[in-house]
């Protein structure tokens, strides 16, 4: 048995890792895997680079951004497996959604006219001299940070100027709102659910409506040691890839929320991790719901097989917003993070993905994202920008 | 010259906060601050201006910190991660013992490897303080549950106190158990009867 410590953060894109080790995928393959539940994202980062961790369930962005030595010690990172695809969602306080519906001019459920309806709010609180805004993100290197700025800058807001963003660890995302430290937050699941089931925020949009395909979760290994150990990480893709089966099977489904229900797993509700799974969300306080089948995809629609096209992009709004200088090789290196090769690698790929959006990404604005030429993305969104 | 430097603590853990400010006012260090509770941390540590923040890693806010290394309007001075490129042993042994530091401004690498150092032993000392805690509770435990057994057997074999306490540890020798443990079935054995 080979031995591994992977460390993971308590949400449900973490999934196929932990059914992986407590279903014995891993034990199948040969790996004997302890995981650990980490607190944030800082530690995870950390304990993987320093080799305290030989894999970990870590944001893709910080996959990137550690590869690149953004904002800390560079450490080459790989990602030779897809842990989650989408899973996000916006939440505002239902006073702020009250506001909003007042304001939009269209559906609320089109990001763009929600954008617009914020800017308008944005703007409103800028003449009288009212406090900004307040949102909540989960880590300067996220998704969560960039489909939130990708969603207001498309109305025109400038999200380091006419809005505060914050930083707020995922558990206190929901006592912030009810403490009204913030307005609202872009998080993963379960925590959007939670706020609405305390009836303290509304959904406002799933994460799937901001971009059809946006790689969220990886399976992160020090480069170094993945290209000592390509027989392990071969069996490490494999377990993966099997748990990710076994979760898709929806007469699965109660055995694996009840798996992530536990206190050393996730520790919330096995009815709301469900819900999640399924893609069947409670959206507001009044228990009226939205089902989106992309909201959460592990394993399925090609979500395990890492997309060289979501580093790019993901390079992209760093350079958009100020985190990245913007160079060819910096593009090449953070495109090579994703390796579709080492999952070719250790399993038969399930042919092409035919829900896939065109461009590989599905951005609610803007032009087609063209992962060969960042710059014209770019420049469209810098003209956009007054 | 260490006595200007200004220093955060962040550690949910009031007695290890209390026990590391200890050993920083030891050394010099007068201007020290602790945050228990992190509602609005960005802004309570802007407020204080620190030189110097440490961090228990346990603590989930430490993402917060990172927001510090943004580029933003909201940052006064740029903060930097003490621990560079060639020091990763000192980071090993910071995230072994669980603490983390981040400096702000340019402070000389010597000034803040002492406060590391200072942070590591206190953090170290602390947990085996605890282990050791830990110890003293579980035997005080074992005490309780030994008594209760030999009572137990007193009456019902109607032996001594020194009689009682030899069987049970000839039991356990002959079991290859803890003399708790024995004690422990004893009292479970007691309730069935009853």
């Amino acid at each position: 048995m080979t031995q591994l410590r992977i460390g993971f953060i308590p949400l449900a894109d973490a999934t196929a890792l932990l059914v992986a080790a407590d279903k014995g995928f891993c034990a199948a393959e040969g790996l004997d895997v302890e995981l650990v539940r980490e607190v944030s994202w800082s530690n995870i980062r950390d304990k993987l680079n320093i080799g305290l961790f030989d894999a970990a369930h870590l944001l893709a962005p910080v996959a990137i951004a550690s590869s690149l030595g953004l904002g800390h010690i560079k450490v080459p990172i790989v990602a030779p497996f897809g842990l989650g695809v989408n899973g996000n969602a916006i939440t505002v306080s239902p006073g702020l959604h009250a506001e909003m519906i007042e304001a939009a001019d269209g559906d609320i459920l089109d990001p763009l006219v929600t954008a617009r309806a914020l800017a308008h709010i944005v703007a409103e609180r800028k003449r009288t001299g009212a406090e900004p805004l307040t949102l909540g993100m989960t880590f300067p290197f996220s998704t969560h940070n960039y489909q939130l700025r990708f969603w207001m800058a498309a109305a025109g807001i400038d999200p380091d100027d006419d809005v505060r963003l914050v930083v707020l660890p995922p558990p206190y995302m929901v006592e912030s709102l009810t403490s009204r430290q913030v307005d609202g937050f872009c998080v993963g699941a379960p925590w959007n659910s939670v706020a609405v089931d305390l009836g303290v925020g509304c959904i406002l949009h799933f994460s799937s409506e901001i971009l059809a395909h946006a790689a969220e979760k990886v399976l992160a290994l020090r480069a170094h040691w993945a290209d000592e150990n390509p027989d392990t990480v071969a069996k490490l893709v494999r377990a993966l890839d099997r748990s990710a089966a076994f979760i898709e099977d929806p007469a699965n489904r109660g055995e694996v929320a009840a798996l992530l229900a536990a206190p050393h797993r996730v520790g919330v509700a096995a009815e709301v991790i469900e819900r999640t799974l399924e893609g069947r969300l409670k959206v507001a306080p009044d228990g009226s719901t939205r089902t989106d089948k992309r909201y959460l995809l592990i394993g399925h629609n090609g979500a395990a097989r890492p997309a060289p096209v979501q580093a790019a992009w993901l390079y992209a709004q760093m350079v958009r917003w100020g985190q990245a200088p913007l160079s060819a090789e910096l593009l090449a290196a953070a495109k090579g993070v994703f390796r579709p090769d080492l999952f070719d690698a250790a399993v038969q790929s399930k042919g092409a993905n035919a829900t896939a959006p065109v461009d590989g990404i599905g951005g609610f604005a803007g032009p087609a994202f063209d992962a060969e030429d960042i710059t014209a993305h770019l420049k469209f969104w810098a003209m956009k920008q007054r | 010259m260490d006595a200007s430097l200004k220093i955060v603590i962040v550690d949910e853990n009031p007695i290890r906060a209390a026990i590391l400010q200890d050993g920083l006012k030891e050394a010099g260090h007068v201007n020290v601050t602790r945050i228990e509770d992190t509602t609005g941390l960005l802004a309570r540590i802007y407020a204080i201006d620190p030189d110097v923040i440490l961090i228990d890693l346990e603590n989930p806010s430490r993402d917060v910190l990172e927001q510090m290394f943004q580029v933003s309007r909201a940052v006064k001075r740029p903060v930097a991660m003490f621990v560079d490129q060639s020091d990763t042993a000192s980071i090993q042994a910071s995230v072994d013992a669980g603490v983390s530091a981040y400096i702000v401004g340019n402070l000389q690498k010597d000034r803040i490897k002492t406060i590391m150092d200072l942070c590591i032993s206190r953090f170290n000392a602390f947990s085996r303080l605890q282990g050791e805690l830990e110890r003293a509770k579980s035997a005080l435990e074992d005490r309780k549950v030994i008594d209760r057994a030999k009572g137990i057997l007193m009456k019902a074999k109607n032996l001594t106190e020194e009689e009682a306490y030899a069987l049970l540890r000839k039991t356990a020798m002959n079991e290859n158990k803890k003399i708790a443990d024995v004690a422990q079935s004893v009292i479970t054995a007691a309730e069935l009867f009853k």
